[in-house]
Order: structure tokens, then C-alpha cells, then sequence
């Protein structure tokens, strides 16, 4: 069995009284889909933010890669290839399609100090940003400005933005909120495909899609991780169908 | 070559180039109609857009209103006033040390103030700029309030004599140009694109991996390194220095300039500062014949005349030549 990439100790995480992270330790082994799911305001994106490094855990660890890397902020951690989507689109409305992608290849091809040669034609970075366009299906719509875009279209570049930089892990939370049921099948099939090549910590809703995709599954209740497993062992667990899946699950 | 004559066919093109040649033969035309007073005026033109463009680079490509950027001017003007004062003379070193002053002063600011946002970011470089302004008001070696007296020009191994008006204001024109070229090209390059990234959202430039803070401080530097020549090129117009030279109110110039011009445009800057200067100097007359006196406050009718830059060309006065250059080129 393939070693943890990403591994949590007892993360713990309040907003004044609440507790919305609540000694989460969890594990996303290296080209697992690992999905996160949970009733709304379980905590999913605020674990999701500590994890990125966006939000600071009030106790506890983070371990990629064998590394402490808690104290690390977000673009650090994004540079060792741990880098994230966001469940409210978040885009750069004044650039188009293209240059969006263009900049998160770009933040992985080495430093940026670099003040004469025009990057907006250096093909070092066009083609790879096209390729990735393409690949969420968005290639001709890569002249656009962002702000331009469909709301559909807009999460498919969030997804071909965070793809872009060729991170080992992925943390995606809800990449198919907002899409169209051709663009979400098409956004399985991408998942579907990078299995194996990247690990994968998945947010979604949309059971069909984390059945079909996940290697295991976790579910978060009121900050609380109360069942690791299988898609079967998760379907069977009682207290998951209780306090989450409920009736539409069994039979 | 094929491209610039390209570019003269659109209507930014074509007013640049008009205006460039025309500032290029300014000392002629100058002499021509025996007017020295529009050589003076022209020469400060030339230096202040340099200040502009280096605002411009941290007011509009990288969001960061930066209210205290006269202070530059200080640093520039003071390297070139002390040195001056001490009987040093040599530009070869009046200058580097003017400018690295200038970037190692915005570094310091820089690294205090891009934590914070917002007013905060605007109460902090103020504060820094007075700060400096109080210390030179303190100054009393170097004349305190009243300023002091430059007697010699910066000096250049006898290459260029900066007492000639012609070959001072040529020098300057040729400055500017380097530097409308140098932010041109920034604006584009992989530096400059993190940076106006980072305007148009922060979060997710950090999400990608980009270290925000430390490409915006570079930004700080550069934006201050044209800064501190421009105030060296002024000492040297003026002959004279004083605190006067970065009070808020040149700093709030400074902005109104980048503002009025365009922000976020190659040629915004140097649009900006022709047009403060055409307004300041007619707007003064003309309110003085009006009225006798009332001169002094020409900028009562500038600003309701910014609200209207501000209210029908949002873009400022670039805005007026169209789009930026063919973008759209590649549109599907
Ligand atoms: N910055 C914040 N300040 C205060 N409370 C917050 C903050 N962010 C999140 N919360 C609260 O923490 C809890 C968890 O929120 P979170 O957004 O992580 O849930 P979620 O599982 O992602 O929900 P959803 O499925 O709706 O996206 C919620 O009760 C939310 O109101
Ligand atoms: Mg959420």
C-alpha cells in the first residue's frame, strides 16, 4: 500500500465558540482519490483551508511529503506541489482564459524576477496553458477574459488553473458546484483519468460522482471525521447513514 | 521597424508619435520662438513623468496607492544637494547613490507597509513621507526650511554639460524615454504580469504559488528608484532644494497625474503630466485675469475637472485614444 502524502494530526480549528475543525486526522496516499463529504458547514473547505495553508490550525499538524509543513503559508506550499481549487470561483477577471492558466504554469516554472522579456508570448508558457485549457474543454476559449466567462466556464479554468502547475496533490473542493451535466461528466472523466498520477482530496455533494471516483472516502460531521473507508464500507457504516447519508442510501 | 510604423496607424500611434517628435525638437522650437520659459516648463514635464511612470508601476499595474511618493523626490534631490553642498560634483556617484537611496528607502517602507491594505497602506507611506519631510525641515546644515542652494551641476566626466538648457533638457527627454520603455516592457514580462496578477486577485496569486509580498516590495523599490532620479534631475533643473519638494501635496500631485493619464498604461503617465502642467499653467492666468489673485488657487477649478476625467473616461485621458493595443487580435 502506497505511502501517505498528505497526513493530519488532530487538526483543530474555532471561529470564536465554534468548533468547525475538530481533531480531524486524516491521510491522502500518493494517486489516491481520496473524497471528503459531509453535510454543508461540516467543515470540508475550512480543513481544506488549513490544509492549502490559507487558514492557520489553532492546534495540531500538518505532514506532506514526510515534511512538518504547518508553518508554511500558502504559496510555499503550493510551490511543493500541494496546491488547491476554490469552491467559490476565484479567477483573475481581468486576464483572459489563457493568460489564467498561463500565470499558474508560470508560478512553477522557477522564480519571476524577470523584468524585460515578454511573457505573454513566451511559448514556454502558452502551450502548456492551452494544453490545459483543452483538457478541461475550454481551448477555444482561451482568448476570453475570465470575466467573460460563463459561470460554468469560469469553474472549468478554477480546475485548469489549479491543474496547471502539475501539483502531486490536489485538494478540490467542489469542482463540479455550478456546472452543467455535460461539463460535469466531462470533469469526472478528467478526474477519473488522473487517478494514479496525482493524489486527490476531493469535496463533492454529488454522490453518484464520489462513489464512482473515490478510492475512500471520508465523512466530516460538525468538524468531526467519523468514518474512514471504502465506498462499501462507508455505504454499510450506521452511523454514516444515520447522521449523513439517510435513507436514500439503503435498501 | 515594421511594427512601430504599424502602430502609427492607430490613433494612439499617431498622437505619440506626434508628441514625442514634437518634445524631441522642444530646444529648437524653444529657441525659434525665443520663449526659454517653455523650455523650463517642458524640462519639468520630462522629469516629472519619470516619477509618474514609476508611480504608475505601483498605483496601476499593482493597486498599491502609494501616498507619500514625492518623498523620492526628496532622497534624489538631497543625494544631489549634499553631495553638492560638500563640493562633490561627480554624477558618477551623486547619481547611484541618489537612486539607490531612493530604492533602499522604499525597500524599508515596502517592507512595513505591504502587510497591510487598504487606507492602512496609504496612512503608512504618508507617514514615512513626513517623516522624511520633518527630518529634512530639521536639517539645519543643509538650510532646514529655506532649503539650500545648488552650486554646481552634477558633473560627467566633462560627457555632457547639464548647465546647457538643451543638452540638460535632452538628457532628461532621453531618460524619460528609457524609462516609458523599461515599464513598457515590465508591464509585460513575468515579474510584471505576477504584479498586476496580484491587483486583480491576491488570494488566488498565493494559491498558485506566487509570494506575493516579495514581487510587490521589488515593485516598491523600482517605483522608487525612478522616483529618486527624477528628484535628482529636479535638483539639477532647480538648482535648489528644499522639503518642499516632498510635501503630501506633490505626492497627491503624483497620483492625480497617474489618475488623470491613465492607470495602468504605458503613455498614461507622460499624458498625465502634459496635461497638469497645460491646466496649471493656463488655468492661473486665466483665473488671475478673472480675478486678480485668485490664481493661486487654480486647483479649485482642476478638481471638479478631475471629477469629470474620473466620471467620463474612467480609463483617464489614454482611455480618450481607445482600447489598448490589439488584444482582441486572437479572439475566436
Ligand atoms: N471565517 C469564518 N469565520 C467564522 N465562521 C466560519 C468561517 N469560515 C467558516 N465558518 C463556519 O465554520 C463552519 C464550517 O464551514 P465550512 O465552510 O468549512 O463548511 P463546508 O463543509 O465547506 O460547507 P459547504 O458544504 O456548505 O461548503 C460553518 O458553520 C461556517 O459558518
Ligand atoms: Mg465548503
Amino acid at each position: 500500500m502506497a505511502e501517505a502524502l498528505l497526513r493530519t494530526h488532530r487538526l483543530v480549528k474555532r471561529f470564536g465558540g465554534l468548533i468547525a475543525t475538530d481533531g480531524v486526522s486524516i491521510d491522502v496516499r500518493d494517486g489516491e482519490l481520496h473524497a471528503l463529504i459531509g453535510p454543508n458547514g461540516a467543515g470540508k473547505t475550512t480543513l481544506i483551508a488549513q490544509l492549502s495553508g490559507q487558514q492557520r490550525p489553532d492546534s495540531g499538524r500538518v505532514e506532506f511529503d514526510g515534511r512538518d509543513i504547518t508553518a508554511l503559508d500558502m504559496p510555499a506550499r503550493a510551490r511543493r506541489g500541494l496546491t488547491r481549487s476554490f469552491q467559490i470561483t476565484s479567477v483573475l477577471p481581468e486576464f483572459t482564459a489563457l493568460q489564467n492558466v498561463a500565470l499558474a504554469v508560470q508560478a512553477h516554472a522557477g522564480h519571476s524576477f524577470r523584468f524585460l522579456a515578454n511573457a505573454r508570448r513566451d511559448r514556454r508558457l502558452r502551450e502548456p496553458a492551452f494544453a490545459g485549457l483543452e483538457l478541461v474543454g475550454l481551448g477555444n476559449r482561451a482568448q476570453i477574459l475570465a470575466s467573460s466567462l460563463s459561470h460554468g466556464e469560469r469553474r472549468q479554468l478554477e480546475i485548469a488553473m489549479a491543474l496547471a502547475g502539475e501539483p502531486r496533490l490536489l485538494l478540490l473542493d467542489e469542482p463540479m458546484a455550478g456546472m452543467g451535466p455535460d461539463e460535469s461528466a466531462r470533469m469526472v472523466d478528467l478526474l477519473r483519468s488522473l487517478k494514479g498520477q496525482r493524489g486527490m482530496l476531493l469535496v463533492e455533494h454529488d454522490m453518484d460522482a464520489v462513489f464512482a471516483l473515490a478510492d475512500r472516502i471520508s465523512v466530516l460531521v460538525y468538524g468531526r471525521v467519523i468514518a474512514t473507508g471504502t465506498a462499501a464500507e462507508i455505504r454499510a457504516d450506521p452511523e454514516v447513514r444515520q447522521a449523513y447519508l439517510g435513507d436514500d442510501s439503503g435498501t | 521597424m515594421r511594427k512601430i510604423l504599424a502602430s502609427l496607424g492607430t490613433p494612439r500611434g499617431l498622437v505619440v508619435a506626434v508628441l514625442l517628435l514634437a518634445m524631441a525638437l522642444l530646444p529648437v522650437i524653444a529657441q525659434v520662438l525665443d520663449q526659454r520659459y517653455l523650455l523650463s516648463v517642458s524640462t519639468r514635464i520630462v522629469i516629472w513623468s519619470i516619477a509618474a511612470a514609476g508611480l504608475n508601476i505601483m498605483l496601476g499595474y499593482g493597486g498599491m496607492v502609494s501616498f507619500g511618493h514625492a518623498v523620492f523626490w526628496g532622497i534624489g534631490g538631497y543625494a544631489v544637494g549634499i553631495f553638492a553642498h560638500h563640493g562633490v560634483h561627480d554624477g558618477w556617484l551623486q547619481w547611484p547613490v541618489g537612486i539607490a537611496a531612493a530604492m533602499a528607502w522604499a525597500t524599508l517602507i515596502g517592507a512595513l507597509s505591504l502587510r497591510t491594505r487598504g487606507v492602512y497602506f496609504i496612512m503608512i507611506t504618508l507617514a514615512f513621507a513626513q517623516l522624511v519631510y520633518y527630518v529634512a525641515v530639521g536639517l539645519e546644515p543643509y538650510g532646514a526650511d529655506d532649503g539650500l542652494n545648488i552650486a554646481g551641476r552634477s558633473q560627467f566626466s566633462g560627457l555632457i554639460d547639464l548647465r546647457d538648457r538643451g543638452q540638460f533638457y535632452w538628457l532628461c527627454f532621453a531618460l524619460m524615454l528609457a524609462t516609458i520603455w523599461f515599464c513598457a516592457r515590465l508591464a509585460n514580462s513575468r515579474f510584471g504580469l505576477v504584479v498586476r496578477g496580484a491587483k486583480s486577485n491576491e488570494t488566488r496569486m498565493a494559491a498558485l504559488g506566487f509570494p506575493v509580498f516579495r514581487y510587490r516590495l521589488v515593485a516598491f523599490a523600482i517605483s522608487g528608484g525612478f522616483g529618486g532620479l527624477s528628484g535628482l534631475l529636479l535638483a539639477n533643473h532647480d538648482a535648489y532644494i528644499s522639503p518642499a519638494m516632498m510635501s503630501w501635496v506633490k505626492s497627491g500631485d503624483l497620483i492625480v497625474i497617474v489618475v488623470l493619464g491613465g492607470m495602468g498604461t504605458v503613455f498614461g503617465p507622460l499624458f498625465g503630466t502634459i496635461a497638469f502642467f497645460v491646466l496649471e499653467e493656463s488655468l492661473k492666468p486665466l483665473m488671475d485675469m478673472a480675478s486678480k489673485g485668485t490664481g493661486e488657487y487654480w486647483q479649485i477649478v482642476f478638481g471638479p475637472l478631475l471629477v469629470l476625467v474620473a466620471l467620463y473616461a474612467r480609463g483617464g485621458l489614454d482611455s480618450l485614444l481607445g482600447r489598448g493595443r490589439a488584444r482582441s487580435r486572437h479572439r475566436g
